[in-house]
């Protein structure tokens, strides 16, 4: 008796199973064809990580801001491709880990169509092994030549590299008939990469390295690196791989030691933060940049002239806040994305991978982009402008 | 080369007088609570910070650095009182983890009060190097090693010349015999608070016009500061000076000439050694266990 009413109850179990199959598959189904349904009203998901708060906020920060700018402007507008766009952000904090987790969720959860962010290379790097994983189009804000170089399926990056800053520096060293310098560098993921482009660079440009010193993250005093290069008989110009609080630190650290000769920095140094952290000392420190920083003193025919000032006056009107080409790479990367939409018709990422790949004369606040296979920059050392500070503010050197 | 040496030495003393003063704040607070005040560098901070968004908003600078001062101190106390004292009864470990929370979350305070950007001070007389045979040596140097020194003697008065100092004392020593001879053992971990956040507070304005201030400028600032008061001996402010100095000095003159990238190495080399053979530090007293 009770082993029939067992069975029974077995049969039962399976049939019920059965049948939860069934209604469960179905209800797959419709759900899958109102999803379908639905894509066309949906919002396009464009996904960002900043570090907006933690050690490179003040790179995040206007890349945010710069980016909330854009797709409103955007949506007023009338969206991409007939839908909405929608921004979806999470604050890496500048923590690699945090910047590993939150690419996993725009990925999985939020389904994003396309990832414009990463502030640091340091960020960037932690997630790029999962973005070529997962096939996803990325184009990151980060400033070191190791995001695309080797060339990564899906990755792309808007900032100039330190490669093409070194280049430039260099160029302009020659031109003024510098040879022999000594460079010191942050241990960060931009410095590191900048002094390695400097050591590979400086053979084929006729440059001579003669002190090469670093320094340490969260450093308060850079005199002993800079009285060491001081010290080095024959340097003849000087040069500053890093960015954030150590470039101002650094040109007040080199005024107190009353050093005269040529002092360089690179883009990472592009900002007002680090002409008033510096508190004159920044006086006649020559950086390559972006022409964005210069907008005003370009003549009117050059080709960057209308971009850039038109996102200055939007961005210096809307948040009261004078502009860092930071905020221009954050507006370049949603223009190369958005634009590469457009011409895909629709989000298909292979599609739209392909597209940013031939992104041509696209000009952008940083530079005139022309990407390719091989290229995923799309930027040369043309796109760069010397500029100098004076009477502290930045002024277009010829 | 006298003049290199020279350099090094000025800019080890200067960095290193900054890591004494926070040193100092991890040796107090240890004295009355065994515990290791993890906010000591968000204090650094917010002298920093305060001091340069009061000056943006138009007060004077004295008053400025007062201001963050007492801003400091008043964060000080709230943290005692609000978090310290009602878990007095948690195991040490637990109040370090509470500290380890309360800096993150004043680090993140700080990002939205204020901002994320850094910010320089301007020196309190001027940025004209003095030459020291061939070595630069900037005013603002002159006023920490200085102010180290007022420091260090108003401690040293504090703490043996006065009853309320002997009683702080009395407390690290013996915190049971302290209560049982009346004094209130609560208020004295209390105090501890409010001397370390102001001193933390100060070396945040006094540095800031050198290493700039910004949000997350305690976080290295402390490490240090810890370390100083390690190799000191911790529970000792004296020894967390010489602690600061012995690191500063070591971390510029192996810049200067070995290399800058055994810099940070060198420094946590000394402690390591120190530990080793010292595991009281420097000037630590031995603690002896009774059975």
């Amino acid at each position: 008796m009770g082993g029939d009413l067992n069975l029974g109850a077995i049969h039962m179990l399976k049939l019920l199973t059965k049948c939860a199959a069934i209604v469960a598959v179905g209800a797959l189904g419709f759900t899958g064809a109102l999803v379908s349904q639905a894509k066309a009203d949906e919002p396009i998901k464009i996904g960002t990580f900043l570090s907006v708060t933690g050690g490179a906020s003040f790179l995040g920060d206007p890349e945010l801001k710069t980016m909330q700018m854009f797709i409103e402007d955007l949506n007023a507008n009338g969206g991409l491709l007939g839908r909405k766009v929608e921004l979806i952000h999470y604050d890496s904090k500048t923590s690699s880990e945090e910047a590993g987790t939150f690419v996993k969720r725009l990925i999985f959860q939020d389904k994003v169509d396309i990832i414009v962010g990463g502030s640091t290379t340091g960020n960037t790097m932690a997630v790029i092994k999962q973005i070529q994983k997962n096939e996803i189009p990325f184009i990151s804000l980060a400033g070191a030549g190791v995001i695309i170089d080797p060339v990564k399926k899906w990755v792309f990056k808007t900032p100039h590299t330190d490669k093409v800053a070194v280049a430039k520096i260099f160029k302009d060293m020659k031109s003024r008939n510098l040879s022999k310098i000594g460079i010191l560098s942050g241990n960060g993921g931009f410095g590191k990469s900048c002094q390695k482009n400097a050591r590979a660079l400086a053979g084929s440009a006729g440059i001579e390295i003669l002190a090469d010193e670093t320094h340490g993250k969260g450093d308060t005093d850079m005199t002993p690196q800079i009285t060491s290069i001081k010290s080095t008989a024959g340097v003849q110009a000087f040069l500053y791989c890093g960015f954030g609080a150590p470039t101002s630190i650094v040109a007040k650290n080199f005024k107190q030691l009353g050093l005269t000769i040529p002092h360089y920095q690179t883009h990472g140094s592009a900002s007002m933060r680090f002409i008033k952290g510096a508190d004159g000392a920044a006086e006649g420190i020559r950086i390559p940049a972006a022409a964005l920083l210069v907008v005003d003193q370009l003549a009117d025919d050059h080709p960057q002239k209308a971009v850039a000032s038109a996102y200055k006056a939007a961005y210096e009107s809307r948040y009261n806040d004078s502009i860092s080409t930071f905020g221009g790479h954050a507006y370049d990367g949603l223009l190369i994305a958005t634009q590469a939409i457009e011409r895909a018709g629709s989000t298909d990422k292979e599609t739209v991978r392909a597209e940013i790949e031939k992104t041509n004369n696209l000009v952008g606040v940083d530079g005139i982009f022309t990407m390719s296979p091989n290229d995923h920059l799309g930027l040369n050392e043309g796109s760069f402008v010397m500029v100098v500070v004076k009477d502290g503010g930045w002024k277009l050197s010829q | 080369m006298l003049a290199e040496f020279l350099q090094y030495l000025i800019s080890g003393v200067t960095v290193g007088a900054i890591y004494g003063l926070v040193g100092i704040g991890f040796s107090i607070i240890y004295n009355s609570s065994q515990v290791i005040n993890f906010t000591q560098g968000e204090f650094v901070m917010i002298g920093g910070m305060a001091t340069v968004s009061l000056i943006s908003a138009g007060v004077p600078m004295p008053l400025a650095m007062l201001g963050a001062v007492a801003l400091a101190t008043i964060v000080g106390v709230a943290l005692e009182k609000f978090c310290i004292e009602p878990s007095r009864n948690a195991p040490v470990v637990t109040l370090i983890i509470i500290t380890i929370g309360a800096s993150i979350f004043l680090r993140g305070t700080a990002e939205v009060l204020w901002d994320r950007n850094f910010h320089s001070l301007v020196p309190i007389s001027g940025d004209n190097p003095i030459d020291i045979a061939g070595a630069k040596l900037l005013p603002q140097s002159i006023w920490i090693v200085g102010s180290l020194m007022v420091i260090v003697c108003g401690l040293w008065l504090f703490f043996n010349r006065t009853l309320l100092g002997k009683a702080m004392l009395a407390t690290s020593y013996n915190r049971l015999a302290a209560q049982l001879v009346g004094i209130e053992v609560r208020n004295i971990l209390l105090l501890s608070f409010v001397l370390s956040s102001t001193l933390g507070a100060v070396a945040g304005i006094l540095i800031a016009p050198i290493s700039m201030t910004y949000s997350t400028v305690g976080v290295m600032l402390g490490l240090k500061g810890f370390s100083a008061a390690i190799v000191g001996g911790l529970g000792n402010p004296m020894g967390a000076i010489l602690g600061g100095l012995i690191v500063g000095i070591a971390e510029a003159m192996t810049a200067g000439y070995i290399s800058s990238a055994y810099k940070d190495a060198v420094a946590f080399i000394i402690i390591l050694a120190v530990l080793f053979f010292m595991p009281n530090g420097l000037f630590g007293r031995k603690v002896v266990e009774k059975v």
